[in-house]
C-alpha cells in the first residue's frame, strides 16, 4: 500500500529514533505537518525558525544524537541560515528539513520560494533538494548517517510541495551506500608509532583539546592520557568539559581571553598534541608567534584540518576515541615534574582573577554558580563578555555541560540552545548565561519555554551595553565608543512575570548567594537579572597581532576595577 | 605551480556548483575546468587545472574530498598522461595570405573548418603548449574570434579510473 513521501519521511524519522522535532508551520511544509499529527515524535513550536535550528543544536550537544528541526520554504528556510552556519562551524550533528514550493513552481520566483540548498551549500556538510518522492527514504538515511559520521555538521533537506504529498511505495532502506562519503576512523597505526616517540621524548609537552573530543566520547582517553604521561591539558571553549577543571593537571581554556598560564605553558610547550582542533585564529593569537618550540602532534577526524593554518610535525586522521586507545596502549607511564613544577608556579602567579571589594562582579557571580551547582549544570552561553567569563570562571567537569556558539559566535544562541538542551535532558538543571544584548536578539523563544515548561535559569548580565564591542572600541578605537549603549532595555525580571515565570534580581554582592539559591531551587523558569557595569573588561585578552604569551593581564590600569 | 586534478564525481545536478563554490570560496584559483559523462552514465569526470603552492593544493584536495559527490580524486600532476584541449580560432584572412595560414594550420596539423572571404576558423587539439603556439602564430593575421576548451587528460598505460590495470 501506498503512503505519501510526507509520511515516508516522518517514518524514516521514527526510524532514525527521533522522538523531538523543533519547527514553525508554513504552506510548503504541509503534507509534512500533516503526517505528523499520526506519528509519536513531538513537535516543538518555537516563535522563530531561528530558534528551532539552535534548538536542534542544544538538543544534539546534549544527547549526542542529530537534532531536527523544520521549517517552510522562502522566509522560513532563510531564518534558519545563521542557525545553520552556528552548527556548521562547531560541527553540531543537526538535520533540516525544509518544505519548497511545487516542483512546477522552482525557479519560477514563486511565493515563499528561495533556492535554500543554493544558500546553505557553503554552510552544510551535505544538501540535498528532492526531485523524486521515492528517493525520501534513502535521502532520510542518508541525511542522518552523514550528519552523525565523521565530523559531524548539518545536513539540509529542501523538499517540494507537491513531492512531499505524492505517493510512494514505501521501502525501509536497510544501508547507506556513499561511493563519496567514507570517514577514516582508525589512526595509521605508523604515525602513532611517531607519536609515541614524540611524547616519549618530550619534556615539556601540552595538551590542547578541542570540540572533537567530546564528539567523539573520547574524554575518558583524553583524561587516562594525560595522567599516564602526567601531561597538562588546556581546552578551547568548544573543549570545555571534556577534561575536569578541578583536576590538577587542567591548565583552563588557552587562546584570546584564556588563562595566563595556559598561554605561559603553550608558548613555552616543546611538545603539543592537538586532539580534535582546528588552530582557530582566536586560540593561536599571531600565527607565527604560536608554540615557536613546539613539535606539533595533530590527532583529528577530517583530514582537511590537518595542516590548515599550521605545519604539522605529526598528522593522524582518525576517531580520537580509537586513536587515544592505541596511543594509551602503546605510552610508557611518564614524568614531568620540572615542567609541571614549572606551571603551577604559573598558576601562582599569574592566576585567572578578577577585583574584589564591595562591587558587584560577574566573575564573581559565575563562581558563585559554579559552586551552588557543584561544577555540574549545564550551562548555555551566548556570545560576549558574560560568555568568555562564564568560560573562565565556571569550572566545568562534565563533558557536554557548556554549550555556546564557539566558531561563528552567534548571540542569541544561548536561550533556545538551553530550550533544546533541557528537551533532551529534562531532569537536568540547565542555566542560560546571557546578556542584554544576545538575549535580545532570541528572547522571544521565552513563549516557547513557557509552553514546554522548562525550568531553565536565565542569568543575565545587564550593563545596557554591547561590552565586549565595547571593550574592543576601548582598546583599539582610543575609547570612541559608538553604537554600544542600549537606553531602550526592558525590565527583564518584569519581562518574565508578563510571561508567568519568575523575575529575580541581584543588584549587590551580598544578593548573590541567596538569589541565585532561590532561584537554582524554585523549579520554574526564571530570569534573574544582575546590573553591573558597562566599564568591566574580560581579562585576560590578547591584543590583535600578538603572541599568546603577550596577553594584557589583570590588574590593569583603573577600568578593570571601576572602583 | 600548476597542478591537474582528475576528479570523479556523481553525475547529478547541482555538483559543478558544490565544486566550483568551494574553490571560489577558500579563495583557490582554477585555471581551466572541463567537465563531462564517462563510460559509467551516473560518473562525471572533471579534470581541473589549479595554481598554487603545495599547502594550497594540499587543502584544494582535502576540501574536495569532503564533498559527498566526490567519488575519487586523483593528482596526476607528476604521472605521465595524455592531455588535450581544443581550440577554434576565427582569423581574418585575404587572398594574400591564405596559402601561409594554410601551411601553419599543416604543420600544427590543425584543421579548417569554415572559410569566408574574409575569415576562416581554424580547430586545432593539443596540449597547452602546442595550443599556445597556434594561437601565437595566427595573431599576426588577426584573430577576430577564439573559443577555448579546459583540459581533458588521462593518464597512460594500463591503470584505469578505479586504479585497476
Amino acid at each position: 500500500m501506498g503512503i505519501t513521501a510526507a509520511q515516508a519521511l516522518v517514518k524514516g524519522l521514527e526510524e532514525e529514533n527521533v522522538t523531538k522535532v523543533f519547527g514553525y508551520p508554513g504552506g510548503a511544509v504541509l503534507p509534512i505537518y500533516d503526517a505528523l499529527i499520526d506519528s509519536d515524535i513531538q513537535h516543538v513550536l518555537v516563535r522563530h525558525e531561528q530558534g528551532a535550528v539552535h534548538m536542534a543544536n542544544g538538543y544534539a550537544r546534549i544527547s549526542g544524537q542529530p537534532g531536527v528541526c523544520i521549517a517552510t520554504s522562502g522566509p522560513g528556510a532563510t531564518n534558519l541560515v545563521t542557525g545553520i552556519a552556528t552548527a556548521y562551524m562547531d560541527s553540531v550533528p543537526v538535520v533540516i528539513i525544509t518544505g519548497q514550493v511545487a516542483t512546477s513552481m522552482v525557479g519560477t520566483d514563486a511565493f515563499q520560494e528561495v533556492d535554500i540548498t543554493g544558500i546553505t551549500l557553503p554552510i552544510t556538510k551535505h544538501n540535498y533538494l528532492v526531485k523524486r518522492a521515492k528517493d525520501i527514504p534513502r535521502i532520510i538515511k542518508e541525511a542522518f548517517y552523514i550528519a552523525r559520521t565523521g565530523r559531524p555538521g548539518p545536513v539540509l533537506i529542501d523538499i517540494p510541495k507537491d513531492v512531499a504529498a505524492s505517493t510512494i511505495e514505501y521501502q525501509p532502506v536497510e544501508k547507506v551506500e556513499l561511493r563519496g562519503y567514507k570517514p577514516n576512523y582508525k589512526g595509521h597505526p605508523q604515525q602513532i608509532e611517531r607519536a609515541v616517540r614524540l611524547i616519549n621524548k618530550s619534556k615539556k609537552p601540552v595538551i590542547y583539546v578541542g570540540g572533537g573530543v567530546i564528539n567523539s566520547g573520547a574524554t575518558e582517553e583524553l583524561y587516562e592520557l594525560a595522567w599516564k604521561a602526567q601531561m597538562p591539558v588546556t581546552t578551547t571553549l568548544m573543549g570545555l568539559g571534556s577534561f575536569p577543571e578541578d583536576d590538577r593537571l587542567s591548565l583552563h581554556m588557552l587562546g584570546l581571553h584564556g588563562a595566563p598560564y595556559a598561554n605561559y605553558a603553550v608558548t613555552n610547550a616543546d611538545l603539543l598534541i592537538g586532539l580534535g582542533v582546528r588552530f582557530d585564529d582566536r586560540v593561536t593569537g599571531a600565527i607565527e608567534k604560536f608554540a615557536p618550540q613546539a613539535k606539533i602532534i595533530h590527532i583529528d577526524i577530517d583530514p582537511a584540518e590537518i595542516g590548515k593554518n599550521v605545519v604539522v610535525d605529526v598528522p593522524i586522521v582518525g576517531d580520537l576515541k580509537l586513536v587515544l586507545r592505541d596511543l594509551i596502549e602503546k605510552l610508557e607511564p611518564q614524568e614531568h615534574l620540572e615542567w609541571l613544577e614549572q606551571i603551577e608556579q604559573w598558576k601562582q602567579e599569574h592566576p585567572l582573577q578578577y577585583g574584589n571589594g564591595d562591587r558587584l562582579r560577574p566573575q564573581y557571580v559565575i563562581e558563585k554558580l559554579g559552586e551552588l551547582t557543584n561544577h555540574r549544570a549545564v550551562v548555555t552561553a551566548d556570545v560576549g563578555q558574560h560568555q568568555m567569563w562564564a568560560a573562565q570562571f565556571y569550572k566545568f567537569t562534565r563533558p557536554r555541560s557548556f554549550l555556546t556558539s564557539g566558531g561563528l559566535g552567534t548571540m542569541g544562541y544561548g536561550f533556545p540552545a538551553a530550550i533544546g538542551a533541557q528537551i533532551a535532558d529534562p531532569d537536568a538543571l540547565v542555566v542560560t548565561v546571557t546578556g542584554d544584548g544576545s538575549f535580545q536578539m532570541a528572547m522571544q523563544e521565552m513563549g516557547t519555554a513557557v509552553e514546554q515548561n522548562l525550568p531553565i535559569k536565565v542569568l543575565l548580565f545587564n550593563n545596557n551595553s554591547l561590552a565586549l564591542v565595547r571593550q574592543l572600541q576601548h582598546f583599539y578605537c582610543d575609547k570612541r565608543y559608538t553604537a554600544v549603549s542600549f537606553t531602550g532595555n526592558p525590565d527583564f525580571a518584569k519581562f518574565a512575570e508578563c510571561y508567568g515565570a519568575v523575575g529575580l534580581k541581584i543588584e549587590t554582592r551580598d544578593q548573590v548567594e541567596p538569589v541565585l539559591k532561590e532561584a537554582l531551587n524554585n523549579g520554574r523558569l526564571t530570569i534573574i537579572e544582575v546590573s553591573i557595569s558597562e566599564e568591566e573588561l574580560v581579562l585576560p585578552m590578547v591584543p590583535n597581532a600578538r603572541g599568546l604569551d603577550e596577553m594584557v593581564q589583570f590588574p590593569f590600569g583603573e577600568e578593570d576595577q571601576c572602583e | 605551480m600548476k597542478h591537474t586534478l582528475s576528479v570523479l564525481v556523481e553525475n547529478k545536478p547541482g555538483v559543478l556548483t558544490r565544486i566550483a563554490g568551494l574553490f571560489a570560496r577558500r579563495g583557490f584559483n582554477i585555471k581551466s575546468l572541463a567537465v563531462g559523462e564517462t563510460e559509467d552514465p551516473e560518473v562525471s569526470r572533471m579534470t581541473i587545472v589549479v595554481d598554487g603552492d603545495d599547502r594550497i593544493i594540499e587543502q584544494v584536495t582535502k576540501q574536495l574530498n569532503k564533498l559527498v559527490d566526490v567519488i575519487k580524486l586523483s593528482d596526476i600532476t607528476h604521472d605521465e598522461f595524455v592531455d588535450r584541449e581544443l581550440v577554434l580560432i576565427k582569423v581574418h584572412c585575404d587572398a594574400s595570405n591564405r596559402s601561409e595560414i594554410i601551411q601553419i594550420v599543416d604543420v600544427f596539423r590543425a584543421r579548417i573548418v569554415d572559410m569566408g572571404r574574409n575569415s576562416m576558423i581554424i580547430e586545432a587539439t593539443g596540449d597547452s603548449g602546442k595550443i599556445d603556439a597556434i594561437e601565437t602564430s595566427l595573431r599576426p593575421f588577426g584573430i577576430r574570434e577564439l573559443v577555448r576548451t579546459g583540459k581533458i587528460a588521462m593518464v597512460r598505460g594500463p591503470k584505469t579510473r578505479n586504479g585497476e590495470a
